[in-house]
């Protein structure tokens, strides 16, 4: 009789020992990002520059677009951290109100990379007549230098922050899509994959469970740079005026007004371009820190 | 190698077709036309169609694709009927500014890059490698245009030292050449020094740890002859590949710092022509730059077979 309630028995406790140690590791995975040191900084960066965003409305001092005549151009004060530009806005509150767009681009451009660069890459893998088909295609975006394409797309498409999220994400999208391609031709070679195709595993299962569960690490440290060059792409794309339309602040639009009144008054281009390096800066630690402890193979640490 | 070299030409037609079809798509994809711009706000509808006519907008799309591509092969790109002259030569004038932009800040760039990548290696863990290497990672997070302005603002508008944007023919005038190209190129320079500083001390790092780097060392080799002439030599596959994408980077960051610096090259023909819709121009300007980068990273990939033979003999 203890045959099968035991086999019941084993079977649970083996489940759930599974399942303790899934959580096992992945408290020891925070535990050691967190010891990395500049993934701490970095993570500490975007988490503050990411309340700012989420909260903007609270922090930001005055209104981004409201016009301010009495105070036209004045240095940065008490009163106007970040000074004025000529419409008399208050630089401090655009800045703030310009990241929530760049951060929110970037993280889109950043996630829709990721799902349209792994779904090709993974399509390309698995459908062997596609391969060849979808690699020319994206060869030949790749040959464009990225933020051409993009500044090129988003002329066509017209400006706006989707046209530019969507722009930014063809121009990306391909090395994600071969960085996929890449990891997955190596994981489905793996013993493990041929053993689950023998089980009767079907694809769905085989493609998630299998493939994607092993061959993600390195997109995910990919996506994190991703969003860092999205941010500064974005700042381009609104800088040229082919990004999201003025006067709604962007850190990139803000620049350029900065740039017309250069002579006279630095700190309108200065302080939005700080906050820009400062989210980058944030971005690229984070991708260190993810590569060393993540993705082992491909960090530069030694 | 000569097998090699033509296997690599070839390998770039398929390459090349894509970037002549994507040129014309994304083109095809612009909601409204040229009509518009050509005929004025106040054109009427018999005009709008003789403009259509002339441009060729009324052919079906697939005439205007063999259009595109047997003007193509005649070394022809269109007609910029806004600035009144062939694509071409309006794009070909411009391309000499950009191509020695981006060539300058190239240099810059690889040559500082390898400098404090090979440093940082040299003196693993000690400040000078930890002090380079945040120092790249800055670098690499400043957005280019932004830190044009901040260097224009600094030397241009603060101290005075150097022009704050315009350009001097080299033909005219060496030095003012030289005082116009230096903000441009160092700004442009300045982030991919980043990336290939970073990627050289990883490279270096590899290859120092080797055996026959040991052995070298061992036979009282000068330790300058051993980084340089064995390590280096060998680290610098890696750095290639990054030095080819850093070219791709250059060549449209120099479309966006052309703005930054008022000069006159391919970029800002670009942008000014995205302002104006000259689509003929943009097309073009496409197409040229992206050929361009497509011959760089060929020019790139007979390097590796230059200096890694493995490259060359196998497959």
């Amino acid at each position: 009789m203890g045959a099968s309630a035991e086999g019941l028995d084993d079977g649970l406790s083996l489940r759930t020992e599974m399942r303790r140690a899934r959580r096992r590791r992945l408290g020891q995975l925070a535990l050691r990002l967190l010891n990395h040191r500049s993934f701490l900084i970095g993570f500490v960066i975007l988490v503050f520059f990411a309340l700012v965003a989420v909260f903007a409305d609270l922090i930001a001092p005055y209104l981004p677009n409201k016009n301010n005549y009495r105070d036209v151009l004045t240095p940065p004060s008490a009163a106007f951290w970040f000074g004025t530009d000529a419409f008399g806005r208050d630089i401090a509150s655009r800045v703030i109100h310009g990241t929530r767009v760049s951060l929110g681009i970037g993280f889109y451009v950043a996630l829709l990379t990721g799902i349209f660069g792994t779904l090709l890459g993974t399509l390309a893998c698995y459908v062997r007549w596609l391969d060849a088909l979808v690699m020319r295609t994206l060869d030949g975006l790749m040959a464009f230098p990225g933020v051409l394409l993009a500044i090129a797309l988003a002329s066509a498409l017209g400006p706006s922050a989707i046209n530019s999220i969507i722009a930014l994400t063809v121009a990306f999208m391909p090395r994600t899509a071969r960085v996929v391609r890449a990891a997955v031709m190596v994981v489905q070679g793996t013993q493990y994959v041929e053993a689950a195709q023998a089980a009767g595993a079907g694809h769905g299962r085989i493609i998630f469970r299998y493939i994607l569960a092993n061959a993600l690490s390195p997109v995910i440290v990919q996506l994190t740079y991703v969003f860092a060059v999205s941010v500064i792409a974005e700042a381009i794309l609104s800088f040229l005026g082919v990004g999201p339309p003025p006067p709604a602040p962007s850190l990139g639009n803000i620049i350029a007004d900065g740039r017309t009144y250069i002579q006279e008054a630095w700190w309108i281009a200065v302080f939005p371009g700080m906050a820009i390096a400062l989210v980058v800066l944030g971005l690229n630690l984070i991708g260190d820190g993810l590569r060393d402890i993540i993705d082992p193979r491909q960090s530069s640490q030694h | 190698m000569t097998l090699f070299i033509v296997r690599r030409l070839l390998s770039a037609i398929p390459v090349l077709f894509v970037v002549s079809l994507m040129s014309f798509v994304i083109m095809w994809l612009v909601p409204g036309d040229i009509t518009a711009v050509l005929g004025g706000a106040d054109a009427s509808p018999e005009e709008i169609e003789r403009i259509r006519e002339q441009v060729g907008l009324d052919r079906p799309i697939y005439e205007r694709a063999i259009i595109w591509y047997s003007s193509l092969f005649h070394g022809d790109l269109g007609y910029s009927y806004l600035l009144d002259r062939p694509v071409v030569d309006a794009v070909l004038e411009r391309l000499q500014v950009t191509l020695s932009l981006a060539t300058l800040a190239l240099v810059i760039a690889t040559l500082v890059g390898v400098l404090l990548g090979v440093l940082a290696a040299v003196k693993h863990n000690t400040w000078l490698d930890q002090g380079s290497m945040i120092a790249a990672l800055v670098g690499l997070s400043i957005p280019d245009f932004w830190f044009g302005i901040v260097l224009i603002i600094l030397f241009g508008v603060t101290l005075g030292w150097l022009p704050t944007g315009g350009f001097v023919p080299i033909t005219e005038d060496v030095l003012g050449w030289a005082r116009s190209m230096t903000l441009p190129a160092l700004t442009l320079a300045f982030t991919q020094m980043g990336v290939i500083a970073r990627m050289t001390r990883s490279s270096m790092l590899d290859v120092l740890n080797q055996d026959f780097i040991r052995t070298a060392r061992a036979k009282g080799m000068r330790a300058h002859t051993v980084v340089f002439k064995h390590a280096l030599r060998n680290a610098v596959v890696p750095i290639l590949t990054v030095v080819g994408v850093t070219t791709g980077v250059l060549l449209s960051g120099a479309v966006v710092i052309e703005t930054v610096f008022s000069l006159p090259g391919v970029g800002r023909l670009i942008i000014g022509s995205i302002q104006r819709r000259d689509f003929p121009i943009i097309q073009g300007g496409l197409l040229v730059t992206a050929s361009v980068f497509v011959f760089v990273n060929i020019i790139v990939d007979m390097l590796y077979g230059f200096f890694d033979p493995r490259v060359r003999d196998g497959r």
